[in-house]
């Protein structure tokens, strides 16, 4: 036997190391070359094989040697090159020769720090088990005792409210004659009336101008002719000029974060917008990595990105952790609401969001003092992102359920939960069961949720999973054409198709809402913070979060 | 579901006449239980129109520690009233059922009637605390001219029971509920209807968002917001809230527990103050199923139903005396030689507002304003 010492590809990874492996059938191929060309990260390659047959022909042994040289797909061994399973070999081949198979014993992390630098993706928390909001139940239905409503029959009005809800005791209204009038001249913080599921922030730059633009077509049909009041967020990065001047402003939130990308262009749009946008909202931090800034990789940074930005191509957009001009909460959430109201002459609602946490109830209290403050986002720890250190992804950030339904208590032990709302955002639909996690959330204390990956997922057919399949959106290589700026590949993508889906995906979570709210006997208002509502087979997930324990 | 049977009269009535109404439409509770709020009391009240009652069950212990706190907290008794009790099989005799007229305690007698009635609830709160763990003392209502009384059992027995035939107690409004149990121990404290500082509501249904609004009612601050042994308590503290708290006139709070929608507020005179409570008091929208049917401190009696009328109610009558029930039979029972066609059947813009005296019927509705 040779010695290990001697062994050449002793320090080659084996095939057993890789997340995914892949299965090609020999007898099936045709060497059409489609797999090999369309492979994102060029895991796999056409290869000659030689192939050595023993032959004999005759009564007596006559062994006969023949070299023949076959032509294979191979699967890379190099860990710059491993497979990410996204499946585009399996989609474009026409025979079903090919198709990646995921392999639970990989050592991929041990690995994947080669020259000293951790492991970056895009994606999510790589954490395939079923999650606590898809654990929920609702277990208070109607029966007898009340008339249940009925989805198909019932007016319901499945709406919520972003802005700041000043307290009765505070409304500028006098009584005269019997009626209540309000008091001219009275200052009312700016409320919005908005469909709960929302979509959160995904930057232009993070998404291919195709991705971003089908999103926004999908909800403006949905505002102008479904009449559902959905609005996106453009997360840091600026929207396009056509938007910013356009009647369309409406429908977006427009967000701020520590690297104020495309606020030259907002700003000096100002003067000639024609609507004030849905919202703005001060990003603090982001579910999917805690304590990191935004970041857009060189990759990604081309022509039309650089443009809106304001910056020059092909280098690395890093936003800074924090917003680097302010030292403490009072400065960064007082300061900051305040001047973007000011911006808005106090029409706009302004609300910050920060990732899920300990301190977001310490967070909360502050915002509950300020009276411009218009709502709360909190990204909890399923949240996605464009780029990120797989560490921070995969091990930071806190679950969403239990944060929000902390802050909402808070916000109910003072008298506060109609006057803050808050927003529940990472991992809303995570399973696939948007209306059921998104009801869950609002029983728990969300006014709203704010839904990513799951659209990307529904509407451009995104690979991702938890599985750690592709998750190459930090590479500007996306297959499906939604997380890149190269035009080779966003051209893949049909932005009426995602807009079309978009309307799909929407007009069914309406539908699954009205079903899940009919039986509990709301229709009118949003039951929020509708706790008895919900039961879990979990003792200590109905212990923490306050809800019946069933089984 | 439970029945509602409510009268307002020019006149002194027997709280009988709400029995017998409630009779009529047995098949709708299940006789397990009776309440019954008395305002504008006549008979052995009729001296003490301005000095406050205290309404309660209680032991021989919950009595005495009831007498010592009122005597240590100033108040001087004037009048105890105790329903004479008849025992009739299946109700299970308490120790003492009384209703006691005090004055204030002296330094209460110039002050405001708003600070006299923060005592009043507070007192009653008290009381209510001290009595609730060992179940010695149940207090319904410590206020002027209002008298509470509540027993488990069959609505006409209990009527017996209370020896509410022969009694001269008497009033100009009673409101009456027959209850269907819905949960399997009937406690007194859950039963309608309920009170707080002048108001007094019953409800016929369920409250479908009962947990965010007692969750919201118990963050305005006001101390009386607690209880909640049923989620029909909430509509009676939501009365006291807009039209005491906030001061809105009454039907407001139709606006309040069903909000309409924009599209159609936008038609009312008043839309721009709607828009704002709509949004401000999101919470107290109840969604229904219910029909309540209350009074307020002046003893306008009223009925409302849910925004799409999931509930039955009705309210007939003639000029001086008006009933307000659940079914047409009832009102059949308390006024009988009424013009029927002029019968009405609150939908589900409607308010139903009887000013005292019961002189006329005004139905509010809410597209109008
Ligand atoms: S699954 Fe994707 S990454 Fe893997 S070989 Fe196929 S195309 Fe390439
Ligand atoms: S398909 Fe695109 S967006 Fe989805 S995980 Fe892959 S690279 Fe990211």
């Amino acid at each position: 036997m040779e010695s290990a010492a001697r062994l050449d590809q002793n320090h080659q990874l084996s095939i057993k190391e890789f997340p995914y492996i892949i299965k090609w059938r020999e007898d099936r191929c045709t060497r059409c070359g489609r797999c090999t060309a369309v492979c994102p990260v060029k895991a796999i390659e056409p290869a000659v094989n030689t192939q050595r047959t023993v032959t004999s022909e005759g009564s007596s042994p006559e062994p006969k040697v023949t070299r023949r040289l076959t032509h294979v797909v191979k699967q890379s061994m190099e860990i710059e090159r491993y497979c990410i399973g996204c499946g585009s070999c399996a989609l474009v081949c026409p025979t079903e020769a090919i198709f990646p198979e995921y392999n639970f014993q990989h050592k991929f992390y041990h690995f994947k720090n080669k020259g000293g630098i951790p492991y970056m993706r895009g994606g999510r928390r790589n954490d395939p088990s079923v999650s606590t909001l898809d654990k929920l139940k609702f277990t208070r239905i109607s029966m007898l005792t009340d008339p249940a409503l009925d989805a198909g029959r019932h007016e319901f009005r499945i709406r919520t409210l972003l802005g700041r809800n000043l307290p009765a005791e505070h409304l500028p209204i006098r009584v005269e004659g019997g009626k209540l009038i309000t008091i001219p001249g009275s200052f009312v913080p700016p409320v919005r009336e908005i469909y709960p599921i929302r979509i959160g922030s995904m930057s232009i730059g993070a998404l291919s101008p195709h991705m971003w633009e089908g999103l926004a077509m999908g909800i403006t049909y949905l505002n102008e002719v479904e009449g559902l009041p959905v609005v996106m967020c453009s997360g840091e990065g600026g929207l396009p000029p056509s938007i910013l001047k356009s009647r369309y402003l409406k429908y977006f939130i427009i967000q701020i974060a520590s690297g104020y990308f495309g606020w030259d262009e907002i700003i000096r749009a100002l003067p000639d917008m024609i609507e004030d946008p849905c919202a703005i909202e001060i990003k603090y931090g982001q579910g999917a990595k805690p304590g990191d800034g935004g970041l857009l990789q060189a990759y990604k940074v081309l022509g039309l990105i650089s443009k809106i930005r304001g910056v020059p191509q092909f280098i690395d957009l890093a936003s800074p952790p924090t917003h680097q001009t302010k030292y403490s909460i009072e400065e960064a959430v007082a300061k900051m609401i305040q001047s973007m109201s000011m911006a808005w002459g106090f029409r706009v609602p302004v609300y910050p969001k920060i990732s899920g946490t300990k301190t977001a109830r310490a967070v909360l209290n502050n915002l509950a003092r300020n009276p411009y403050a218009a709502a709360l986002c909190i990204d909890g720890e399923d949240g996605g992102t464009g780029a990120a250190y797989n560490v921070s992804m995969d091990k930071m950030g806190h679950p969403i359920a239990s944060n929000i339904r902390d802050c909402y208590l808070d916000l109910v032990k003072q008298g506060k939960q109609n006057e803050l709302p808050l927003i529940a955002a990472g991992g809303v639909g995570k399973g696939g069961n948007l209306a059921a996690n998104a009801a869950a959330l609002i029983m728990l204390g969300a006014s709203a949720v704010d839904i990513g990956k799951y659209i990307m997922q529904t509407a451009a057919g995104c690979f991702g999973d938890e599985y750690n399949r592709c998750n190459v959106c930090n590479l500007g290589k996306c297959p499906r054409g939604i997380t890149t700026q190269d035009p080779k590949l966003y051209r893949r993508l049909d932005p009426d198709k995602v807009a079309e889906r978009v309307v799909e995906v929407f007009k069914a979570a309406d539908v699954e809402l009205k079903k899940i709210f009919a039986p509990l006997g709301r229709s009118t208002e949003l039951p929020i913070g509708m706790s008895d509502a919900l039961g879990v087979a979990d003792k200590d997930i109905a212990d923490r979060l306050s809800i019946s324990y069933v089984c | 579901m439970c029945r509602l049977s409510a009268i307002t009269s020019s006149d002194y009535f027997s709280p009988m006449e709400n029995i017998h109404a409630l009779e009529t439409m047995k098949e709708g509770h299940d006789g397990s239980g009776l309440g019954l709020m008395l305002k504008d009391l006549g008979g052995p009240f009729a001296e003490f129109k301005s000095f406050p009652v205290l309404s309660a069950v209680c032991s021989n212990k919950g009595l005495r520690d009831l007498e010592e706190y009122m005597k240590a907290h100033g108040f001087k008794e004037k009048f105890t009233w105790a329903p004479s009790i008849k025992n009739v099989p299946g109700i299970e005799r308490r120790e003492h059922y009384i209703a006691k007229v005090y004055d204030y305690p002296e330094s209460y007698r110039d002050k405001p009637m708003g600070e006299k009635e923060d005592l009043l609830m507070n007192t009653r709160l008290a009381l209510r605390c001290m009595g609730e763990p060992d179940g010695s003392l149940f207090v319904f209502s410590f206020y002027p001219d209002v008298l509470t009384l509540k027993e488990v059992g069959d609505p006409l027995q209990v009527g017996e029971f209370f020896g509410l035939e022969k009694s001269d107690v008497k009033s100009k409004v009673v409101l009456a509920q027959g209850r269907q149990n819905t949960n399997y121990a009937i406690y007194l404290y859950a039963c309608h209807p309920f009170f707080i500082q002048g108001y007094g509501t019953m409800t016929n249904g369920e409250n479908t968002a009962f947990v965010p609004i007692r969750e919201f009612l118990m963050g305005r601050g006001n101390p009386g917001y607690m209880g909640y042994n049923s989620d029909s308590e909430v509509f009676t503290h939501i009365m006291h809230y807009t039209n005491r708290t906030l001061g809105y006139p009454l039907p407001y709070y139709k606006d309040i527990i069903t909000p309409m929608k924009d599209s159609e507020i936008a038609g009312r005179s008043d839309a721009p103050a709607l828009k704002l409570l709509k949004k401000s008091l999101r919470p107290l929208c109840i969604d229904g199923p219910n029909c309540v049917i209350g009074f307020t401190p002046d003893g306008t009696v009223f009925m409302v139903q849910d925004s799409k009328k999931l509930r039955p109610g009705i309210v007939g009558g003639k000029t001086g005396k008006y009933a307000l029930m659940s079914e047409v039979c009832g009102v059949d029972s308390a006024v009988p030689d009424r013009d029927k066609s002029t019968d009405i059947f609150p939908m589900k813009y409607d308010m139903v507002i009887i000013a005292p005296g019961a002189r006329e019927v005004k139905v509010w509705n809410q597209l109008h304003g």
